[in-house]
């Protein structure tokens, strides 16, 4: 991302990075193409800088959450082969992914 | 006599008086379906058999003398991100092409109680991205008013099976307008409760500070009678309200005598149709002639109301879509190592303006750019709520049109990402200040498609709203008409 001044232009490594971020996979020629949707974008909502806010608190939720406490207790849950039940791949009770580790 | 017409408070009492059974109404939807699903298309799953055993089961009921229940035996359907145990829920996307909720969301344990008739689950855009239906990964759905345009989105599916009579009642959710919106574009009434009203348990999520369940109908009376089984505490979702539930079947009173309703000069906006804008303005007046005060007033930060919500949603997604791996559930594409697989199930099982959201949502959260950006917006959704709450001090609801045009037509919007978010101007200012809205018809444009007044009030003002709805609605016969495929001919 280069700044200057007041505008701010993402760039392709941008888009490349937040894609690593993502875990998405940009074809090459695409990646023009987000850059562009993405600037696009960027300049859209870029009206909000003009919102003074220094004095007003975010919301990120509208209700007043406040903790919600239960007792303990021991309750019926899903089986382990309800569980698993939409596993991609599963082995012995578990789920299986490619090898993390090394050996 | 055809049955798919009626409103389901209608075919309520007719399967009370024994003028029919809910097999022969259920096989009468079926036979609709038939006729006009090719057309139409609003369903990804259909549940026929089961249907059918849900209607024989409640006549057995019948024919025993028992009492029924409000939906009892009145075939409705399911938005397919809403959890149904044993239901395959897509939520429209590749990546859940064949997910089989090992559980119920509290709100279908809800209607089930009430043993209505289930006759599937109903396209979408994927994710409940969209307001065309037209990102859903399988099929497009036809606004059943005219096939050529779309039905509104992302409850799309939901909105036009109403219409289509393909369903009497329908549940859809609302993050940004996804029940209002479809229900304005197919001439439904719709509804979005206050944030926390229904329980979101259950619901795949979108962006949960937004997202709200609500009910598609024929017209007012029958939302309320569904609001009535759906809304109400869960301990399973922590956000929902936990405040006791009004009759709202009380509220269906033809009186809106001195009640107070703003206009907000702001939802007028450069651009807006011209039917839209007469037909609601005809309404607004229509409201006041039957004693309603009208109160000009102002929303100041509405101007902000699509970059902040365009912000929030796709950063709540991005962090939401996370789940999707490859690991528990959900398709997977291989690769070489685990960053590998994960990214490769994402790239091919995720849809376009899916992938783009969380490309949107992860920059905004981005280390750098958070305070600019998602911060940002959070400290304008302040504004836009306390805009509201001002308002609320003069007034007990206000009107403004649902969307900015009637249905447009399939295709017409999607290379312009940033035109198609500008339709959601009037609904996402009331999911970002978690209020309660309804859209009902208001009249036609034009070339006779549906326009939709959405009346928005308190958070759990649900009361107030409903009667200044049914009001309106009694005082004049929009709500009657089916489009031509949904009855008409009948």
């Amino acid at each position: 991302m280069v700044m200057d001044g007041e505008s701010m232009k993402v760039t392709k490594k941008d888009v490349e990075d937040v894609a690593v971020l993502s875990r998405l996979a940009i074809p090459e020629e695409e990646k023009e193409q987000y850059t562009e949707q993405l600037n696009a974008f960027l300049e859209y909502v870029d009206n909000l800088s003009a919102v003074p806010t220094d004095d007003i608190k975010p919301t990120a939720h509208v209700l007043q959450l406040s903790n919600v406490f239960r007792e303990d207790v021991v309750k019926p849950s899903l089986g382990r082969e309800l569980a698993l039940s939409n596993a991609p791949l599963k082995e012995d009770g578990y789920f299986k992914v490619p090898k993390i580790l090394e050996d | 006599m055809r049955l798919f017409d009626k409103p389901a408070h209608v075919l309520h009492d007719m399967l009370v008086n024994k003028e029919i059974t809910a097999t022969e109404l259920t096989k009468d939807v079926i036979a609709r379906i038939d006729e006009v699903e090719g057309d139409v298309m609003a369903y990804l799953t259909q549940t026929r058999e089961a249907a059918l055993a849900q209607a024989a089961a409640v006549d057995e009921k019948i024919a025993g003398g028992k009492v029924i229940s409000f939906l009892e035996g009145i075939p409705g359907a399911v938005k397919d991100n809403i959890c149904t145990k044993g239901i395959k829920t897509t939520c429209a996307s590749k990546i859940l092409e064949n997910f089989v909720p090992p559980y119920d969301a509290t709100v279908i344990e809800k209607i089930n109680a009430a043993k209505p008739v289930i006759l599937g689950k109903t396209n979408m855009d994927e994710f409940a991205m969209g307001g065309s239906t037209e990102n859903s990964a399988y099929h497009l759905t036809h606004n059943p008013w005219n096939t050529d345009c779309v039905p509104g989105g992302s409850s799309g599916g939901s909105a036009a099976a109403v219409a289509a009579g393909t369903a009497i009642w329908a549940i859809g959710s609302d993050t940004g307008g996804s029940i209002r919106q479809p229900a304005s574009f197919c001439g439904v009434v719709g509804m979005k409760p206050t944030y926390g009203r229904v329980s979101r348990y259950g619901l795949v999520a979108f962006a949960s500070s937004l997202d709200q369940i609500g009910p598609l109908a024929r017209d007012v009376t029958d939302c309320a009678n569904i609001l009535n089984i759906i809304a109400g505490h869960d301990a399973q979702d922590s956000t929902s309200i936990d405040a006791s539930v009004p009759d709202y079947t009380k509220a269906l009173v033809a009186d809106i005598k001195g009640l107070k309703i703003g206009l907000p000069r702001e939802y007028f906006v450069k651009g807006m149709d011209a039917d839209v804008e007469k037909a609601v303005r005809t309404a607004v007046k229509q409201m006041e002639s039957l004693g309603a005060e009208i109160v000009e007033i102002s929303l100041p930060h509405t101007e902000y109301a699509i970059s902040t919500y365009y912000l929030i949603a796709p950063a709540e997604a991005a962090t939401n879509l996370e789940r999707y791996d490859g690991v528990s559930y959900g398709e997977r594409v291989d690769g070489a190592d685990i960053v590998e697989m994960m990214t490769n199930t994402r790239s091919r099982k995720f849809g376009k303006e899916v992938k783009r959201r969380i490309m949107i949502g992860n920059y905004a959260l981005s280390a750098g750019y958070y305070d600019a950006y998602y911060l940002k917006s959070l400290r304008v959704r302040t504004l836009i709520k306390q805009d509201f709450d001002k308002a609320f001090e003069k007034v007990d609801a206000i009107v403004a049109p649902t969307a900015p045009t009637p249905a447009f037509k399939i295709g017409e919007m999607v290379s312009d990402p940033l035109k198609m978010y500008l339709q959601d101007v009037c609904t996402v200012p009331l999911n970002l200040a978690g209020l309660p809205g309804i859209s009902l018809p208001c009249g036609f444009s034009n070339k006779h498609m549906p326009i939709g007044l959405q009346i928005i009030g308190k958070p759990l003002g649900e009361e107030t709203i409903l009667r200044a709805a049914y009001t309106y609605e009694q005082s004049q016969g929009f709500y009657k008409e089916m489009a031509e495929l949904g009855g008409k001919k009948a």
